[in-house]
Formats: C-alpha cells, structure tokens, sequence
C-alpha cells in the first residue's frame, strides 16, 4: 500500500515505512541507543530527500527520547543543572546549524555535507564497536581492574568552576557548554539525538558517573530536537509529520519487543552485529562519494 | 503571469486570430481537467480525443508549469565526487509530453517544430542570455533534459496517436507518481502541408487534495504552528509510548 508523503512529496510503501521504524526501534530497544544514525541514511536510500529526511528524523528523536527521559527521571538519573549547561550550549549549536542548514542547501551542497558527516561518524563508531566487541569477545574471562574516577589535566584549569552536586563534579561550565553546542550541530545536520556522541564525551571528558549519563543526555536530546524541529519547520519546511508518525509507531512497537529480547541475546555477539551493520552503511554511503556517478549532472529544487 | 500570458496566446491561437488564412475546425478535449493527488496517488493516464473536419497530421503536446530549474554538475575533488557547477534554465516546464500521429519530422520542417516547440530538442528553457551559446549550454541543455526523463517527467519518445476515419483522433498521457502538481497546457494542434492551421488549449489542474493538500500549505503558510504542532505530536506519541511500556 503506497503512501504519498506530503512534505517529501513522494509515495513510498506503508509497510516499508512501518517495517524500517520497527527494525530501527527493536534495535534500540536491545542496544538502549536512539538509533536516529542508522534511520537516517537508510531514509535517504529509500528516496526520501536528505533534507527532510534529517528535520523528520529529528522529530522523530523526541518521541523516543521523551519515553526513555521519563523512566530515567522517575529514578533519579538526571542531572538537571549539567543538563541545563549542556542545553544552552545545545540550543547555540543547533541553531548555528539549521541556519548552516539552509545555507548549504542553497548552495547545493547540504546532500554532501550529510553524507560526508554521516560517513564519517558512522566510520568511526561502528570501527570502535568493533574493536570493543571483538576485545569483549576475546577477553571475556579478564578481570577490569578499577581506575581512578577521573584524572585531573588541563580542562580543569578553565575559568568558571561549577559545582554539579548530583554529578559530584567541580569543573568549568564551559566544558559542557562546548560539548552541548557541538552536538547541537551535529543533532540539526544530521538529524540524530547525538546519544553515541554525547555519552562516551560526558563519562570520559566530563567524568561524570554512569548511571546518570544517560538520563542527563535524554533531557538535553529532547529539547535540543525541539529546537531543531521547529526551526527545521520554520526556515526549511522540511518536517514531514505523516513520515515522522509511521516511523514513530513503528518505532514504539520496535523497541517493546527490542528490549525484551536485549534481555536474552548475548550482549557480545550482538554488539558486534551492529558494529558491522554501522560500518556497512558508512560503506554505502561512501560509496556514493566515491563511485564516479553515472550521471555527474543532477536537477536542484526547482523554485 | 508568465503561465496567464502564454494561456492567453494559446487561447488567441485557438480563437483562430493567429492564423487568419487557413483554418480547420478542432475540437478536442481531455477525459479529466482536475486530477488530484491524494495519499493513495500512483500516476495516471488521462485520454485526450477530439475530432477535426479536415485530414491533417494531429500533434498534442502537456506542458507543466514553467519554474526556474537549477542543474548541478559534479567533478572529482580529491577523490569525491562534489557539486562544482550550476545553471540554471529561467523556464524549464515541469513537464513535457508529446505525442503525433507520424514521426515529427515528417510532419513539418525543423524551424517549424522549433517555432512551436515540437519535441524535447526545441524546448525553450530560458538560458541565461550571456551563456546561451556554445557546446557547454548545450551540455547543460541535454543533461537538464536527460534527467527529467529519467525521472519520468519529460517524454522520451513522442508517443503515438491513433486517427479514426480522418476525423477522430485519440493519445493516452502518462502522468506519473512523481507529476509536479500545478496548472498544465493540453495543447492539440492540426498540421496541414507542414504547417500549423488549427489548435486548441485546454486546461488541465494537477493539484493535491485532502489532508495531503492541507498539510502541505499548512507547513508552508504557517510554519511556526505546523513546527509548534510536530514537536507536540511527538511529545504526545513519546509519553504515550512511555506509558505503554510502564504498563508492561
């Protein structure tokens, strides 16, 4: 059954749609990862065009974020004032780059841009996964031994010590500032939460402790993908609701039975999975870089 | 005011005022002046069938509305392949067809199948005057056509049209899932000795309708709401989300 998109202005099949919302949600569901990297360029291979593929991706980040904020804050886990810095730094960011945004697409250049960032941080993800996995793998019997909580070097030398009570933290609260607004950019380029980038910078820049993580990142996800939402809305008209609410549905059924089955797969093998299937889509999109096209003309948006 | 002055030229043309010496009587007419693109939307074919009073060749061309159509080209920077050029064609239809009851060629001389835009290679598109020249324009001209029949919007082959008893005649026009809604042109014209002697212009309104219409010049006329309106469903579907699994 073939939908017509409004916004993307292209009919695509219900149940492709519906299917690609639950994959990338039971995914989720097992890893506990948004999995916005993976839906947008599987998006964009289907034919949706990158720009509305990344503003409706980042609406669809805020459903999932939202549902996983609210479990994580019912115990506890978030850190309102961190979040609150990394959140100012957020909205700075994504604002910057919406309007990079829009400033690349009229240049013709925002597919380019997507792409090269998507490879890149795609790359470079799923090649981590795989080392960790392959490690996890092959030491599965070695003891870890304990570090120090965090080490002192010259980020603590920078002005404007905070106090973050919850984190049991004193550092300068330009530091996550900085990490707030460079995930902002990120989150309106490419359309993703930004968790995988987020996460490993708050345990190992910031320091902060584990299990509050993840609670923290949601809050600051979730309002940053409104920002980036709305102004993806106002300056690009490029949000596709009806697109948003069939990968959200299919999403929301993905990820109930994701999570039931993360609790009986082995957690090893499977890391490994995704490690390999961020790395083939990085391939893919490479590739289309790469490859000498068969047409090197192409049309732009017609005005 | 473009699309409203070359209406109103065809309905000159039509009226009989352009070509005052000769003229056939055409009527001619499409099965569908209003086709609406709704959710389920997966192309059409709408008829065109008329009748003339006197023997002739029958050309029927669909133009799209005329937009400002950039074309980029890529090159090979370091190893990438990148967007380096553009251009822009000021006119280019949204959309081409045509169709003829004999190849074109045989039907009338090039300068009049150019005259009046008979077949892809004579489309006007609006170069830039300063680049309208040269083998490069040109390149630019056939990649700019190459990709709109790639994608189904401008015809590859005149498509044919079926003649009844010297006075009927009938041609099928494709419109694919793809069609860029707006008003278009179904323009029937009668050839006799190669020269043009009869046409007609009939309307013909690609338009979206239901919900798919409403959201669309909703998000466009008042983007604030429609943006204020997404994060809110989204919000919603995430709690409810949340709840559902709490329940679990």
């Amino acid at each position: 059954m073939q939908i017509y998109l409004p916004i993307a202005e292209v009919s695509v099949n219900v149940f492709l749609l519906l299917g690609l919302g639950g994959i990338i949600g039971f995914l989720s569901g097992v890893f506990g990862v948004g999995g916005g990297f993976l839906m947008t360029p599987l998006l964009i291979f289907i034919g949706i065009p990158p720009p509305v593929a990344v503003a409706t991706q980042a609406n669809n980040v805020i459903a999932s974020s939202v549902s996983g904020c609210f479990s994580q804050w019912s115990r506890g886990n978030v850190d309102f004032k961190m979040g609150l810095i990394l959140l100012v730094g957020g909205f700075a960011g994504s604002t910057i780059g919406v309007a990079l945004f829009s400033l690349l697409q009229s240049l013709g250049q925002i597919d380019l841009v997507i792409n090269l960032s998507y490879v890149v941080l795609l790359g470079t993800v799923g090649t981590l996964m795989l080392i960790e996995g392959a490690r996890a793998l092959l030491m599965r019997r070695r003891k870890v031994t304990a570090g120090k909580l965090h080490t002192h070097n010259w980020l603590h030398g920078l002005p404007l010590k905070t106090r973050f009570r919850q984190s049991r933290l004193y550092i300068s609260a330009l530091l996550p500032f900085t990490i707030g607004f460079g995930v902002g950019v990120l989150s309106a380029i490419m359309g993703v939460g930004g968790a995988f980038v987020l996460v490993p910078l708050m345990i190992y820049l910031l320091g902060m402790p584990t299990a509050i993580v993840v609670g923290t990142s949601l809050f600051q996800i979730i309002f940053v993908s409104i920002n980036v939402t709305f102004l993806h809305a106002i300056q690009n008209q490029t949000v596709d609701v009806v697109l948003a609410l069939l990968l959200t549905v299919g999403g929301v059924i993905g990820a109930q039975y994701g999570s039931r089955a993360g609790a009986k797969l082995p957690g090893e093998a499977l890391r490994l999975l995704l490690g390999i299937l961020i790395l083939a889509v990085a391939v893919r999109l490479s590739l289309e870089l790469i490859v000498p096209p068969e047409d090197i003309y192409s049309l732009g948006t017609p005005s | 005011m473009k699309a409203l002055r070359s209406l109103l030229l065809c309905g000159l043309i039509a009226a009989g005022l352009v070509f005052p010496a000769r003229s056939a009587s055409l009527v001619a007419d499409l099965s569908n002046h209003l086709v609406a693109i709704t959710s389920g939307f997966v192309g059409v074919d709408v008829l065109l069938f008329g009748t003339v009073d006197e023997p002739g060749d029958i050309v029927v061309v669909v133009r799209g509305p005329e937009r400002a159509q950039p074309v980029l080209r890529k090159s090979n920077v370091a190893g990438l392949w990148i967007n380096t050029a553009r251009m822009t064609f000021e006119s280019a239809p949204a959309f081409y067809f045509i169709a003829s009851n004999r190849p074109l060629e045989e039907i009338a001389e090039p300068s009049v199948l150019s005259a009046n835009q008979f077949g892809v290679a004579h489309l006007q598109l609006g170069l830039p005057p300063g680049r309208a020249g040269g083998r490069a324009a040109q390149e630019w001209r056939e990649a700019l056509i190459r990709n709109k029949q790639r994608q189904g919007l401008y015809v590859r082959e005149p498509a044919g049209i079926s003649i009844l008893g010297q006075r009927l005649f009938r041609t099928s026009v494709h419109l694919p899932s793809n069609v860029p809604p707006g008003l278009y042109r179904a323009e029937t014209y009668v050839l006799q000795d190669g020269q043009v002697v009869a046409a007609q212009t009939t309307p013909l309104s690609i338009s979206k309708l239901g919900m798919e219409a409403d959201l669309f010049s909703f998000a466009h006329e008042q983007p604030a709401a429609y943006g204020a309106i997404a994060v809110l469903a989204a919000l919603m579907a995430g709690w409810l989300a949340h709840l559902l699994f709490r329940r679990n």
